[in-house]
């Protein structure tokens, strides 16, 4: 393991930012992980969510998963909602899709009409 | 008829249940034997379990717990990879206790799915279910890899969560390395050159 004392730089690092910024949680996202989620590529789809907050550095938003949401034939399914607004609930959303979702609805905060589902 | 690609993505299936289940703690082992050319997955929750009937169900396609779907899928489908791949699968319950299940696969068998993104799947399910802990468990042979979210949290607190960009960026470059190290030959010959030193003297 990159060494645990690593990790309390990290940690503090971060705090240091939240002082500043002091800003909470922006937006969330939620990603689809059922059975039928998993099995349409959610996991690759989550895996390169992850890897845009990474890179971009997006602090404040927090991205978590739900089981099957009886919309099995748009997975994998990513919902986003941004500070107050409505949830808005995607489909068909694989890694190649993720970088302009990112851009436009959690950067721009537009969503992207045309991969909404409901 | 499978639809996983990935034992990862069976993993990760039977991971989910456990969080359905309510865990709040799961341990994933996965053990890889050389000699024995064998694979071991076990995935154990601290969830809810199930009764007898249940149990005797749950490895039937047709049988769910939730009302949003109405076929259960993810068992089955386990059990069915590892019996292709002359392995065996297992799943004991307690109710109240939680659920252990056990999949086993002939290492080398054809038709053994890959393990896939181990490293992507693990980091999905950590930062996703910030509620429930896991202890990752990896062992090739006589190596081995553990991530316990417990460690990490203990240091991080509840204010630093597991998606702030620094700390995905240690959790990926974590999971990668400890489980590359696991299959790399640089290690192999690393662990073989003393003995031939010694034999040389």
């Amino acid at each position: 393991m990159k060494s645990l004392a690593e990790l309390q730089k990290i940690k503090e690092r971060a705090l240091q930012r939240k002082r500043l910024g002091g800003q909470n949680a922006r937006a969330r996202i939620i990603v689809g992980m059922g059975t039928c989620g998993i099995a349409a590529g959610a996991r690759d789809t989550m895996t390169a969510i992850l890897k845009e907050l990474e890179q971009r550095h997006i602090e404040d938003v927090i991205v978590t998963q739900t089981g099957c949401i009886g919309l099995c034939e748009y997975e994998p399914i990513v919902q986003v909602q941004v500070g107050s607004e409505e949830l808005v609930t995607y489909g068909k959303i694989d890694t190649a899709r993720v970088p302009e979702l990112i851009t436009k609805h959690i950067q721009g905060g537009e969503p992207v009409a045309e991969w909404i589902v409901k | 008829m499978t639809i996983f690609r990935e034992l990862s993505q069976h993993i990760l299936d039977i991971a989910e249940n456990g969080v359905t289940a309510g865990a709040t703690l799961l341990h994933i082992d996965i053990y890889e034997e050389t000699p024995a050319d064998r694979l071991t997955i076990t995935v154990q929750d601290n969830g809810k379990g199930m009764d007898e009937s249940m149990l005797r169900l749950v490895t039937s396609p047709w049988v769910t717990t939730r009302a949003t779907r109405p076929v259960g899928l993810g068992i089955p489908f386990l059990k069915q990879a590892a019996e292709m791949c002359a392995g065996r699968f297992e799943i004991r319950s307690q109710v109240g206790k939680g659920t252990t299940v056990v999949a086993e696969f002939r290492r080398s068998h054809i038709d053994r799915p890959p393990l896939g993104d181990l490293a992507g799947t693990i980091l999905c399910f950590i930062v996703g279910y910030p509620q429930v802990d896991v202890v990752y468990h990896h062992r090739v042979d006589a190596r081995e890899f553990t991530l316990d979210t417990r460690e990490i949290r203990a240091i991080l607190g509840e204010e630093v969560p597991f998606s702030d960009p620094e700390v995905l960026h240690f959790l990926r470059h974590t999971l990668e390395t400890g489980i590359g190290e696991l299959y790399s030959q640089q290690a192999i010959v690393e662990e073989v050159s003393p003995v031939k030193k010694e034999d040389k003297e």
